[in-house]
């Protein structure tokens, strides 16, 4: 079958179609609405935005949201007994519930606000690692870690003179487990494990990866940014001792992300920022720390963006999360297999569980030129390292370009990416 | 299309395929690296010192994008023979020309490193059309740190 019919097939009627084991209706044309910035042009073409995994659109609850919020209840949080102040408090702290439901977390105290993902990971590593980890030990994490998940434990283990190990990714870019269960010993003293890849799409398998650094005694820190917009987070059943992400990646505004922790581990380390909000009392001689989260919480957060990460949050429930991902994953599966056909095109990436990313090299031409073809074909893609340098050195290439789908991304935009890679090797052809 | 065609001509594509002076250089005088940390391209740039500051050779290796290959490649057949001074003079007019605001006739003097023009219509490009500029340029001031465009 062609692409086309094939997409025609998909695409029929009000691009109605029925998702596998749900009696709900997925309808794309009603979704697309919701996203203003999908309907612009971009160099005269309608813009194809495939950059998800780098950062999603905004849905039109989370815009209204941010925007009644600077309308009507702007104002601090946690010391006005003004009106406002009450206000914006109450939709702060409806947030935290948001989130703490959305990840199964078992008490709102254990859902910390921070900037992203990127400052979850420092704070961690800053007052956990600090605390725990000395001269000697070692921190396990992989091969497909972004940048934020491998700088902070280098700048750790140098201060306190410990030793990073890395686990080995195999060809199909899926976790060398033997090697990682091998690594484990008694100098372990934290994992730090990224739960999808965001160059490659892989979905690790993370329940086991934590059972058995529990078995060893050895807690794990989960990097959720790639995770928390396409499977359902279960903290608990995870059993994750930290869980991080941001929000911008789950359809909420930049600057807002989470650190979860476990009650117990929060409740034993040493705060990260010093400042208001974070404490109970203060004296020249001597601050006592104001409790969960807020110890954790130093100065006047994004309270906007918390609230919009709330919104957020009920906009992808109401949807189901479940239904999305079984979507995206037919995208995926229909964009692999169109591009797979493309002579000189290969996909970096073939794990068997992946999320919706694709990224591939096709023959000898320069990601970044690709990247700008395709932009001026009105396809958005991200073209680089994706800031996952040592995963590109284990593919040996310097770069790939990568589309990554989100829910609102239709089979005809896969069309339109692939009939946009033929224009790229149109202009390098002779 | 046009800007596209404009940015990927003939030219451009060629020195891309087939970049001159690519090589090491044994016994060089000089030489500097150059990298841009957003895209990973990374080259090195060689150069052999003549008499009166002349640049006798000049070479480059490395990895990058058609642009930075190109113009890479495109610089070092330019500036073989020039002093010092001379290009530096041409390094500055190369960089006008890139930076310059879209529709700008291609400044005078640039000979076939005009074909480079149509960078200015991409404004995420002009590192990768500069980073081999800015190499030799850390290359000729004897410097021995890396170059980077960030």
């Amino acid at each position: 079958m062609s692409v086309h019919a094939k997409t025609a097939e998909k695409m029929t009627g009000d691009s109605m179609m029925k998702t596998q084991g749900s009696k709900l209706e997925f309808n794309l044309k009603k979704i697309r609405e919701e996203f203003p910035a999908l309907h612009q042009k971009v160099h005269g073409k309608p813009l194809v935005y495939l950059d998800n995994a780098a950062s999603t659109q905004k849905p039109r609850a989370v815009i209204e949201k941010l925007h009644h919020y600077y309308t009507w209840d702007n104002a601090n949080i946690h010391r006005g007994v003004h009106t406002l102040s009450q206000r914006a408090t109450d939709e702060y702290e409806a947030a935290r519930e948001k989130v703490r439901a959305f990840i199964h977390a078992q008490k709102t105290s254990e859902v910390i606000f921070t900037r992203g993902t990127t400052e979850s990971i420092n704070l961690v590593a800053q007052t956990y690692g600090r605390q725990n980890i000395k001269a000697g030990d070692e921190i396990i994490i992989s091969h497909m870690e972004h940048h934020s998940n491998i700088v902070p434990w280098q700048m750790l283990v140098e201060q306190i003179g410990a030793q990073l190990k890395v686990v080995p990714v195999t060809d199909a870019g899926e976790l060398d487990l033997e090697a990682y269960q091998n690594m484990l010993s008694e100098k372990t003293k934290l994992v730090a494990m990224v739960h999808v890849s965001n160059s490659l799409g892989t979905i690790n398998p993370m329940k086991k990866i934590i059972d058995v650094a529990h078995q060893a005694g050895v807690p794990v820190l989960v990097d959720g940014a790639q995770s928390v917009n396409h499977l359902e987070i279960n903290v608990q059943e995870l059993d994750a001792d930290f869980f991080v992400f941001s929000g911008h990646k789950l359809f909420a505004p930049t600057g807002i992300g989470v650190l979860y922790g476990k009650e117990s581990l929060l409740e034993n380390m040493p705060p990260y920022q010093g400042g208001g909000d974070m404490i109970r009392q203060v004296s020249f001689e001597k601050t006592t720390y104001n409790d969960l989260p807020y110890k954790f919480e130093a100065g006047t957060p994004h309270i906007a963006g918390a609230i919009g990460l709330g919104a957020a949050i009920d906009y992808v429930q109401e949807l189901g999360m479940s239904q999305l991902a079984s979507y995206e994953k037919e995208v995926l599966d229909y964009a692999t297999k169109a591009l797979s056909a493309l002579p000189g095109l290969k996909v970096i990436g073939q794990a068997k569980e992946k999320t919706s990313v694709l990224s591939f090299v096709l023959q000898d031409i320069h990601p970044h030129d690709i990247g700008t073809i395709l932009d001026n074909e009105g396809v958005a893609v991200r073209a680089g390292h994706h800031c996952t340098m040592p995963l590109m050195q284990r593919f040996g290439v310097p770069a790939t370009v990568r589309a990554s789908f989100a829910f609102y991304n239709s089979f005809e935009e896969v069309d339109a990416l692939l009939e946009a890679i033929k224009k790229v090797q149109e202009v390098f052809k002779g | 299309m046009s800007e596209l065609r404009e940015l990927y001509q003939e030219v451009i594509l060629d020195h891309n395929k087939h970049p001159r002076n690519f090589h090491e250089m044994p016994g060089a005088d000089r030489q500097a690296e150059g990298f841009n940390p957003l895209c990973g391209d990374q080259l090195t740039v060689y150069l052999k010192l003549g008499a009166d500051q002349k640049i006798e050779d000049l070479s480059f290796v490395g990895s990058g994008c058609a642009i930075s290959k190109a113009s890479a490649s495109l610089m070092t057949d330019a500036l073989k023979g020039k002093s010092f001074s001379e290009a530096k003079a041409i390094f500055e007019k190369f960089h006008s020309m890139v930076t310059a605001s879209p529709g700008l006739e291609a400044p005078d003097g640039l000979g076939k490193l005009a074909v480079l023009a149509g960078v200015c219509e991409f404004p995420a490009r002009v590192k990768c059309a500069s980073l081999a500029w800015h190499t030799l340029n850390s290359a000729l001031d004897g410097s021995s740190e890396a170059v980077t465009t960030e």
